[in-house]
């Protein structure tokens, strides 16, 4: 008999149960309202009452209504299927439903329970197995889905029998599998795993060092991230986050992309509906809806299953790791999930910490980063999980408790200003604040050393130095006046523009400019390095002003054009005589 | 508001606040309507069978003998076509005199649209005011607040979008307007003969303050009824937000809640996305656009209510008075439609990014400028004509009285800048201006 309760209060979406029989913390419970289920799950239990958050507006309920409890936590269903599909934070299918307006306890299925998928076997009997080996693959869209043995089972099993090739659906038998107190187990397409538990169905998690390719120069040119990392992008309203996000959704080098839409706009989850299905994805020439999936909790969703759809989509992530695969796992915005548990909070009137945030946040938020993570798969195949998460910073102020906590857990800090936003400077990322901790890994430099360039790192540190005296610079020119300062510091000031223009700004919306092949970012970073190196000759301050305008000016028309183009090399050579006409000659130096 | 015959009357009221009354009482539903000696309250807890109801008009006068009724329903409002040219108050009734609407009771604050169901919004609105038409375009389907400062005419400029507007309904939410305002809005409505196509829920200074809680979520689901079932495009105007907002903060503070920045309820954020959120392109072909209002205080926008509304809102418009020529503009630096980009040289001529873009770049070379001449630095001959560009710029097409096409706002755009610059200096793509700068070969260029 499975637990039942009585409601006995109810606040906002906050309800109080009280129950007959065993219930556990995060436990998923069902109102039976007017006929139709609503979804909840148990945050507190009490003596005799369970807390329960309810994933649906709670209008109308009454005290005394049934309570039914589930005996789980809130689970993802884990199958071929999931790619390219639009859920809620809860993983119901939002195609699925019906009508135009979402209907309390319209729960759709996540996944087609008759559809044929073709299954081929990757392991034969008497094989030695454990929770995450692969026992044989399906194509979805054109990743090869592995089918696993399920992450629920412990310890080692041996494969009795395994389906031959053919076509199944996902809850028919593929093989049958025996512990080591001889009993068989089926196992079938799909599994069911809770979200709120990290997978761990590998051998190792080393330090992540393979870079991980992302098409923005300001990331790989001067902050890059690694495959298996963690980033975040914090910023005002209105400076980018989404624009920056959707860019990496589109380019960065990944077999497959989770989007968590997480209490932001809806509209911006259309604009994926719209643009995916018809965009290429630049590496395998398919659309890239084919390697999307997306979790949608937007803003008028009901704000409790915020919290559920980054774990809902962190699940997702961590299931097609285990496959070895890449995934990237975006999620916008950090702070609404946040948010979402300080309402909760207040209303169970805890302890509040910080701007009345719940006081374990730091802790929330550290244990979901740790999450993401390059893996060693027990078959020695590698997998990872990339995250990057916004954060709206309250009044845009980084000293709160959100961004704070964030910094502590992520390691890639990709800070946007407003001033470069208004000043359209996009990607508005501050170069110079935003750092990348993986710079530090010697790992992480010799992979670079030895795939991208022997003097990749030390070109970071060059450039974000030119940055960092060139805004100097340009402090004391404001301080003393053009004609206040020698000519050399207008020269200084103008070539960290050169960098600013030409690598850090980039258009998200230009067809070509909008992503960099990593070759042609090294060759850029080279070309801008050469005018750095150069030594200019300035009769007076107003000559260096124009000069280096005319300089951005090619720069940019190279950036707008294909890489080796003839139009690409015209630029060059108009850039190169340019150069020519005030470079001082050796001899010159005095 | 009828009462029927079977329904319980409760009077014994445990406890009293200045806007909650708790009383003992069965078979409750949460967010259920009531009556407190005929003033409407709300179900807003329960404990066990202790029942707390806000009620809107306060509980000054309210005797623990008051008679409450439930009324077993959250807030309603009656849709029909009979909503038309009609004003009502924050409970939807009519307080023109006329008589009560006919037609379909829908509990307000409904459900939210499946995001998969929407549209991308993709049908330009215009205005006949440059500052929004040719820099900050509007789209069906956009939410976009007006930031301004108190003492600024946004209300009149609202009005005036909201008439040029195409709009087959224009659907006023007033909250905590002033009277005057009130008897504006409805002597402009009425004079542009524009009557049927106007609703109107207000609250005004006059009335209680908790009372305009009600109103967003009554305006939006007139709007919803009008765009979803009879496929219209409505725009919604929702003045003034801060008002509401300083609403929900009286309410949660009386509540014991806990609050968070600028003593705003933790839930500001979710509380102002569910009204905004409402803003949406249907497919089939019906629209909710908002405009509102976020008065600031001092003009800060790191302020709780702006700050959460820009991270909500698609963009934000902020109106300036031009001191050169003395009239009020659209601001150019710091306002922006974030969904022009869907529409602008698209559903617009294709030199209008450019355009827009160049003489946005040039006013703020002006503004430098000016700084210039603040500052003591002498001006160059480009400086000058920077300036006498922003002056002929403010003056033509930024000032909001001006009204005309956006066609002829890019032309203008031309005009000034043939008029001022030299090709290099304006540096549009030279396939434009071969096609639509109509330039003089004689003139500098
Ligand atoms: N890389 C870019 N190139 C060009 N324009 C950009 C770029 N990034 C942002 N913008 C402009 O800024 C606007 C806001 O960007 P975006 O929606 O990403 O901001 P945000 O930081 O996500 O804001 P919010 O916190 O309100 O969601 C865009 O609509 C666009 O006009
Ligand atoms: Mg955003």
């Amino acid at each position: 008999m499975s637990t039942k309760g009585k409601i006995t209060g109810i606040i906002s979406n906050l309800v109080m149960v009280e129950f007959d029989g065993p219930v556990s913390q995060n436990e998923i419970c069902y109102i039976i309202h007017s006929g139709v289920k609503l979804m909840a799950e148990v945050i507190r239990i009490g003596k005799k009452t369970a807390y329960i958050q309810v994933f649906e507006s709670t209008r109308g309920i009454k005290t005394g209504t049934t309570v039914e409890f589930t005996g789980h936590m809130l689970e993802a269903t884990l199958g071929p299927g999931i790619l390219s599909k639009n859920f809620d934070g809860l993983m119901h299918d939002l195609d699925k439903m019906t009508g135009i307006f979402l209907q309390k306890g319209d729960y759709t299925p996540a996944l087609e329970e008759d559809k044929l998928w073709e299954f081929k076997p990757l392991a034969g009997p008497g094989d030695e197995i454990v929770a995450g080996s692969w026992l044989g693959e399906v194509t979805e869209n054109w990743i090869p889905h592995k089918i696993m043995v399920p992450f629920s089972f412990k310890g080692t099993f041996t494969v009795k029998e395994i389906s031959p090739a053919g076509e199944y659906k996902i809850n028919d038998t593929i093989a049958v599998v025996t512990d080591s107190e001889n009993t068989d187990h089926n196992v079938t397409m799909i599994q069911k795993w809770p979200v709120k538990i990290p997978i761990k169905a590998y051998k190792e998690k080393p330090r992540p060092f393979n870079f991980m390719e992302t098409g923005i120069r300001v990331i790989d040119s001067l902050n890059p991230i690694v495959e298996g990392g963690t980033g975040f992008i914090p910023g005002p309203f209105g400076t980018g986050k989404t624009v920056l996000q959707h860019a990496l959704s589109k380019q960065a080098e990944a077999d497959m992309i989770v989007v968590a839409a997480c209490g932001e706009r809806a509209n911006e989850v259309v604009e994926i509906f719209a643009e995916f299905p018809e965009l290429d994805d630049p590496r395998s020439g398919r659309k890239l809806m084919e390697r999307t999936t997306i979790v949608a909790n937007t803003s008028n969703m009901p704000v409790a299953a915020r919290e559920a759809s980054v774990y809902t989509a962190m699940t997702i992530s961590e299931y097609y790791r285990s496959m070895g695969l890449k995934v990237l796992l975006l999620a916008d915005s950090t702070s609404r999930w946040a948010q979402a548990l300080r309402e909760m909070s207040n209303r169970m009137e805890e302890l509040p910490g910080p701007d009345a945030f719940p006081m374990d946040l730091p802790a929330i938020i550290s244990n979901f980063y740790a999450r993401a993570g390059f893996v060693y798969l027990h078959n020695g195949q590698t997998g990872s999980v990339t995250f990057i998460g916004t954060v709206s910073p309250a009044g845009g102020n980084l000293k709160e408790p959100v961004t704070e906590s964030t910094k502590k857990a992520a390691r890639c800090f990709y800070a946007l200003s407003q001033s470069r936003a208004d000043s359209k400077r996009y990607p508005a990322i501050d170069a110079v604040d935003s750092y990348s901790k993986y710079l530090e890994y010697p790992e992480f430099q010799e992979y670079m050393q030895k795939n991208i360039s022997p003097d990749w790192v030390e070109n970071i540190i060059l450039a974000k130095n030119i940055l960092i005296r060139g805004r100097e610079t340009y402090e004391q020119i404001n301080i003393l006046g053009d004609d206040g300062v020698p000519i050399d510091y207008h020269v200084i000031f103008w070539k960290s523009e050169v960098v600013d223009f030409v690598i850090l700004q980039q258009d998200a919306f230009d067809k070509v400019d909008a992503s960099t092949p990593i070759k042609r970012q090294r060759y850029m970073m080279d070309k801008v390095l050469e005018v750095y190196h150069t030594d200019f000759k300035f009769e007076s301050f107003e000559e260096v002003n124009p000069y280096f305008k005319k300089i951005i000016n090619i720069f940019k028309q190279m950036n707008y054009s294909e890489f080796e183009s003839d139009d690409f090399k015209k630029y060059e050579n108009e850039l190169r005589t340019i150069l020519q006409e005030r470079k001082k000659e050796k001899t010159e130096i005095v | 508001m009828e009462t029927t015959a079977f329904q319980k009357i409760y009077t014994r009221i445990d406890q009293i606040t200045k806007a909650t009354i708790a009383l003992h009482a069965s078979g409750v539903g949460n967010e259920e309507m009531a009556l407190v000696n005929d003033r409407l309250a709300q179900v807003v807890k329960i404990e066990g069978d202790l029942i707390t109801l806000q009620v809107f008009s306060g509980t000054e006068g309210i005797p623990t003998n008051a008679e409450v009724v439930f009324l077993g329903h959250a807030p309603q409002l009656s849709v029909s076509d009979e909503l038309g040219g009609r004003f009502f108050n924050a409970y939807g009734q009519p307080i023109d005199g006329g008589p009560e609407v006919e037609g379909k009771k829908v509990e307000i604050g409904g459900p939210s649209v499946n995001p998969v169901r929407r549209k991308q919004p993709s049908e330009l609105i215009t205005t006949g005011i440059a500052g929004i038409d040719l820099n900050n375009t509007l789209v069906t389907g956009q939410k976009i607040p007006f930031f301004a400062d108190p003492d600024q005419p946004y209300n009149q400029v609202m009005a005036m979008v909201a008439l040029r507007a195409k709009a087959d309904k224009i659907i006023l939410g007033g909250m905590g307007i002033t009277n005057d305002d009130y008897l504006f809005f409805k002597n402009v409505f009425e004079n542009a003969g524009a009557i049927e196509r106007i609703i109107s829920f207000v609250n005004t200074t006059e009335n209680p303050p908790v009372e305009r809680l009600l109103v967003p979520d009554m305006a939006l689901t007139a709007a919803e009824y009008f765009a979803a079932e009879k496929n219209q495009n409505v725009l919604v105007l929702l003045t003034d937000m801060t008002l509401f907002a300083d609403a929900l903060s009286i309410v949660s503070n009386r509540m014991d809640q806990i609050p968070s920045k600028d003593s705003m309820p933790g839930s500001l954020y979710s509380d102002l996305a569910r009204l905004y959120e409402k803003a949406v392109q249907f497919p089939d072909g019906g629209s909710i656009t908002i405009i509102a209002v976020t008065t600031l205080s001092g003009g800060d926008i790191t302020h709780a209510i702006p700050d959460n509304t820009g991270y909500i809102t698609e963009g934000q418009l902020f109106l300036r008075k031009d001191t050169d020529i003395g009239k009020v503009i659209v601001d150019p630096f710091r306002s922006l439609s974030r969904l022009k980009q869907l529409v602008i040289g698209k559903k617009t001529r294709e030199d209008h990014p450019q355009v827009m873009n160049t003489a946005i770049r040039l006013f703020a070379d002006a503004a430098n400028a000016k700084t210039k001449i603040e500052n003591g630095f002498d001006l160059t001959d480009y400086d000058k004509r920077t300036m006498h560009f922003a002056k002929e710029y403010s003056e033509k097409l930024l000032a909001i009285d001006i009204n005309i096409e956006i066609e002829k706002m890019i032309d203008t755009g031309w005009e000034l800048f043939n008029k001022y610059f030299s090709v290099a200096e304006i540096g549009i793509k030279s396939e434009f201006v071969e096609k639509y700068g109509k330039r003089n070969i004689n003139h500098k260029n």
